[in-house]
């Protein structure tokens, strides 16, 4: 049996229904970004966990360039390690039909009986290699998919420079490659690079490593110190040409998912709250003003002897039950989202089955936080109807205090009409509310901002990486170092216009005691193709003697200008030199220091060897020309721009698409709820008043000009500051997307201003619209009879 | 406390002695009571008379507990009321006192019925809401909001919500001020039933000197003190008030 009490409850409940709703899609908003976030960062982080176990994924990886097998032992018995694999692990090239250029390969040696020790094979389809079988792959089921190749069919790769048949008999999927990406890419391309596994004895004979290894993965013993045994097993490796040692936390499948998982669980945090602020501001003042309106009421209540508790809680149920109204709006939506964007998940990363999950304390806790900013908000309310002395409240209100404004008071007030003054004057008398009402709506205003910045940000980083600093049409890596002969014969082949060399070399570079391993890449004095530009498009030459460090590197190395590194070259004679950094460039991507052509090969103490060159192509010849690279043994990889840009473009386009969408739907909703809130309450405030003006002969529209020009002032105010507020936004999400490959730039574009504000002033024009129809059903006697 | 308040005889309903009440009405002060001594009987039908601002209201509002005077002691049933304190004064409203207010003060949200049950729902052995409205005439309106009803109709809905707890003292405050004379009288004759019915003590306070008619005693108040104070020989009906 419902009291009667509740039974008010309801009916004040559905007089506010408007109100009611849009605060409770505000709320629902910022529960649907907090359940959408955190149930997404649990399922992946749950996935990764139980993967990473079942398929015994490694803690610290290792390549070197060729160690005996004899040497296994000495590594297994470092002190803290509890399994250890060596791999052989080789780069090839696939000759896929349909493609022109080669794509890149990767073989990982696996034992042919029995699975890996470490890093095991999740088998999707087909079968395990068969013992003595070399012509046995499982390959990757990405690449697998976008070239549709099934387990029974073959493929041909060129396996250290000879061209062979290799018959797939499964696709599988490792945790080592969950984020599949090719060095030196900015998205992964499933089309462009794929994993192959074969047995160890034939891939070892195909690279000259029988009886040695070129790759080690461990596990430790749980509480083993993981900067020991680096430091013991690149100590054993350096003979064999040791790269050095990386923790799992920097494996770069790994480190990608972290970054991504970090990044969902701070857009979890503090996105909702933005949310949660705005919707207990609008409770705050819906409350307030039943509590004003139902003065009376209360009074009568009490006389009748109701409790100040059994009252206050009345109110508050009034808040906490659009919180529950929130919540579930807000819990559905979200976990609607988060099984969207785990899709989105499955697309970017591989993994055996990513199964979204929402742990029922998530939506506890969504509930606990939407209820939590209700009882915030309703907070004032409950408290002044527990203080209303009962009769004191059967008295009419004192007329509410009004001032003239600065604006009068300094005298501009005779420019001003009656009905200005009145909205200057009801705006001032409430400079809290007031401010904190521009604030709402700046907030969703911001939000729009914040939206459109990443997008411009990635569009801003793609122009800067493919048209200002890569001009090349292509991009090819030889296998090993070649002579100044390799160059030659590749700038004679059809097609190139224009062929300029580079070499890199991978290399440990101290300052103090910050190390780093980076590539060192060596460019021409005034490269044309592949520049090395700042953020402003500058054009930095490189200099003769000394290093470049990217920025992202100079702070890893807290390095500046003039600061002397230790170089230590992690390939052929291993060279250390004492380098001193000449100059610190501005740039978006990469952990790179760069250096001349000339000193990179004197450092190497290799004649004129290059790594690579960057080729100008003739669009009439490029067919022509990948077709010859791809027959070419000597080269490794070929990377085309345009390529690349496509894949980029395909797969951040679709997924800035649905977020921008969101960010914008949010804000919407956001600005709504505060500007319809504020009409709602202008008008319950003021329906006296302006019931009079009509009576005293003001036209319908001069009075709407007192109600509407209110909420023009307010939502024009909130525009300036909610352009700073996304532009502060903006700066801070970018910040916090920042990685060690990627710094974003704040871009504000005019653009992401003007969506922003025609997001406010729409929302603005429907709900003061909605409110004026109102307005027009004045009953104008029943108004002024009502004793106020 | 509350069980201790039960009536005995002899001993009059409320005694108030020396009540004085100052209050801030924005930057004013207002002295409402300069030193009231008043005591009301079981049974009786009081009247207070006096002009807006005499300070009818503000004692009205004293002896039900719905304020605490500046000064003096006010008794209910020998309880000092002065010096309870908020939760007891509640239980004290809830329980014995019956407010009738100028506007109704009803419940817009609510049905007639509804406004009654809001005090039955409180309360121990109440009156049935409908019996109560059937009291004051309104069994037939029973479900209509207040928007529904005529003033007439709301101010006897107020009466029922007041009696429905059978409560020791009705205290009504202009209960007829809204209204025009016919209603007036109807409103009058179910404060006079439930009085007579119930054996309610009852306070009217108005401005309209012919109310003074119906009542057992009549006290006239003027600027925050008792001016005059007379006992009517025979008690007018409220048919027979005219004003």
């Amino acid at each position: 049996m419902i009291s009667s009490l509740d039974r008010k409850l309801l009916r004040d409940l559905w007089r506010i229904k408007g109100q009611a709703l849009a605060i409770a899609c505000v709320i629902g908003s910022g529960i649907c970004m907090f359940v959408m976030y955190r149930s997404t960062f649990d399922s992946l982080g749950l996935t990764l966990r139980s993967y990473y176990d079942e398929q015994r994924f490694a803690d610290v990886f290792v390549s070197a360039k060729r160690a005996p097998e004899s040497l296994a032992p000495r590594l297994a018995a470092i002190p803290g390690v509890a399994q250890m694999e060596t791999r052989v692990v080789a780069g090839v090239t696939l000759d896929m039909p349909g493609m022109d250029e080669p794509a890149m390969g990767r073989l990982i040696s696996v034992p042919a009986a029995g699975r890996p020790r470490l890093n095991d094979v999740f088998l999707r389809r087909g079968r395990w290699i068969a013992p003595g079988r070399p012509d046995e792959v499982v390959v990757s089921d990405s690449f697998a998919l976008a070239h549709g190749l099934e387990p029974g069919e073959s493929l041909t790769a060129v396996l250290n420079g000879t061209r062979r048949k290799l018959r797939v008999v499964g696709v599988g999927l490792t945790p080592e490659y969950i984020y599949s990406i090719r060095p030196g890419d900015l998205m992964p391309d499933p089309k462009r690079f794929g994993i192959l596994w074969m047995e160890r004895k034939a891939l070892a004979a195909a690279f000259d490593l029988e009886g040695s290894f070129n790759d080690v993965a461990l596990r430790l013993v749980p509480g083993a110190s993981e900067q020991e045994v680096i430091a013991g097993l690149d100590h054993l490796l350096e003979p064999y040409g040791g790269l050095g040692a990386v923790p799992r936390s920097l494996q770069i499948s790994h480190w990608y998912l972290s970054n991504e998982l970090e990044q969902l669980r701070n857009m979890g945090n503090t996105l909702p709250l933005l949310f949660l602020l705005v919707a207990a501001f609008l409770l705050n003042v819906v409350l307030a003003r039943i509590v004003a309106v139902q003065r009376e009421q209360i009074a009568a209540l009490k006389a009748n002897g109701y409790s100040n508790r059994t009252l206050g809680f009345h109110y508050a149920k009034l808040g906490l039950i659009i919180a529950a109204a929130g919540s579930v709006i807000g819990t559905v939506a979200g976990a609607w989202l988060g099984v969207e964007v785990t899709k989105l998940y499955t697309d970017m990363f591989q993994f055996p089955v990513l199964r979204y999950d929402l742990a029922p304390i998530r939506v506890v806790q969504a509930v606990a936080v939407a209820l939590g900013a209700a009882l915030a908000g309703v907070l004032e309310a409950v408290r002044r109807v527990a203080a209303l002395p009962p009769a004191e409240a059967m008295r009419p209100e004192a007329p509410a205090d009004y001032r003239e404004t600065l604006l009068e008071r300094i005298g501009l007030g005779r420019f001003l009409s009656a009905p200005s003054r009145m909205v200057l004057r009801n705006l001032s008398r409430r400079p809290v509310r007031t401010l904190i009402a521009v604030g709402g709506i700046a907030a969703g205003c911001s939000l729009v901002i914040m939206g459109r910045s990443i997008g411009d940000a990635v569009q801003v980083l793609m122009d800067e990486q493919f048209t200002v600093i890569e001009r090349q049409d292509a991009t090819v890596t030889f296998t090993e170092p070649a002579s100044a002969r390799a160059l030659h014969e590749l700038s004679r082949l059809p097609g190139v216009a224009f062929a300029e060399p580079f070499r890199s070399v991978s290399a440990r570079v101290r300052h103090g005691h910050r190390s780093r391993q980076t590539a060192i890449l060596g460019l021409v004095a005034e490269p044309r193709l592949s520049r090395l530009v700042d953020t402003r498009h500058r054009a930095i030459p490189l200099p003769a003697e000394g290093i470049v460090l990217s920025v992202s590197l100079a702070e890893l190395l807290d390095a500046r200008p003039g600061d002397e590194l230790i170089v230590e070259v992690l390939e052929g004679a291993r060279p250390v030199r004492r380098m001193r950094v000449v100059q610190v460039v501005d740039q978006y991507m990469g952990t790179s220091a760069y250096m001349r052509i000339d000193a990179v090969q004197r450092l190497m103490r290799d004649g004129r060897s290059v790594s690579g060159a960057y080729l100008q192509v003739e669009p009439s010849r490029a067919d022509e020309l990948y077709r010859r690279l791809k027959e070419t043994p000597r080269v490794a990889a070929v990377g085309r721009k345009a390529a690349a840009l496509r894949s980029f473009q395909e797969s951040i386009a679709k997924n800035l698409g649905v977020m921008i969408f969101f960010f914008t739907l949010f804000a919407t909703i956001i600005a709504f709820g505060v500007v319809y809130n504020s009409a709602r309450i202008s008008l319950s405030e003021r329906s006296r008043e302006l019931a009079s003006l009509r009576v005293l002969g003001y036209r319908r529209s001069e009075i709407s000009f007192i109600f509407l020009g209110e909420l023009a002032i307010v939502t024009l105010l909130s525009l300036p500051v909610g352009f700073a507020l996304g532009w502060a936004l903006s700066a801070l999400t970018m910040k916090s997307f920042a990685t060690e490959l990627y710094r974003f730039p704040t871009v504000m574009t005019r653009q992401a201003f003007a969506a922003a504000g025609l997001t406010v002033v729409f929302a603005s024009l429907v709900s003061g619209l909605a409110v004026r129809r109102q307005l027009d059903r004045l009953d104008l006697i029943a108004v002024l009879k009502m004793r106020e | 406390m509350i069980a201790a308040l039960t009536p005995t005889n002899g001993t009059p309903v409320f005694a108030a002695e020396g009540i004085t009440k100052v209050y801030r009405m924005g930057e004013v002060e207002v002295h409402a009571l300069r030193g009231i001594d008043l005591a009301l009987q079981e049974g009786e039908l009081l009247v207070l008379l006096g002009p807006s601002g005499s300070g009818k209201s503000t004692l009205l509002n004293i002896l039900g507990g719905l304020d605490v005077p500046t000064a003096g002691r006010v008794r209910y049933r020998g309880e000092e009321l002065t010096t309870a304190d908020e939760s007891h004064l509640t239980l004290y409203r809830r329980h014995h006192v019956g407010f009738v207010f100028q506007f109704y003060n009803l419940i817009p949200s609510l049905t007639a019925r509804e406004n009654v049950a809001l005090v039955t729902e409180i309360t121990d052995d109440p009156m049935k809401p409908e019996e109560a409205l059937g009291m004051v005439g309104l069994g037939d309106r029973m479900d209509h909001f207040p928007s529904q009803l005529s003033g007439g109709q709301q101010q006897r809905v107020a009466i029922a919500r007041a009696i429905a707890k059978r409560p020791d003292v009705l205290l009504c405050d202009e209960p007829t001020g809204a209204l025009d004379i016919s209603t007036g009288v109807v409103v009058l004759e179910a404060i006079e039933t439930v009085g007579r019915e119930l054996g309610t003590s009852v306070v009217v306070i108005t401005h309209n000197a012919a109310i003074a008619g119906m009542a057992d005693r009549v006290v006239s108040m003027a600027d925050g003190r008792i001016v005059d104070e007379r006992r009517n020989t025979e008690r007018l009906r409220p048919d027979q008030l005219s004003w």
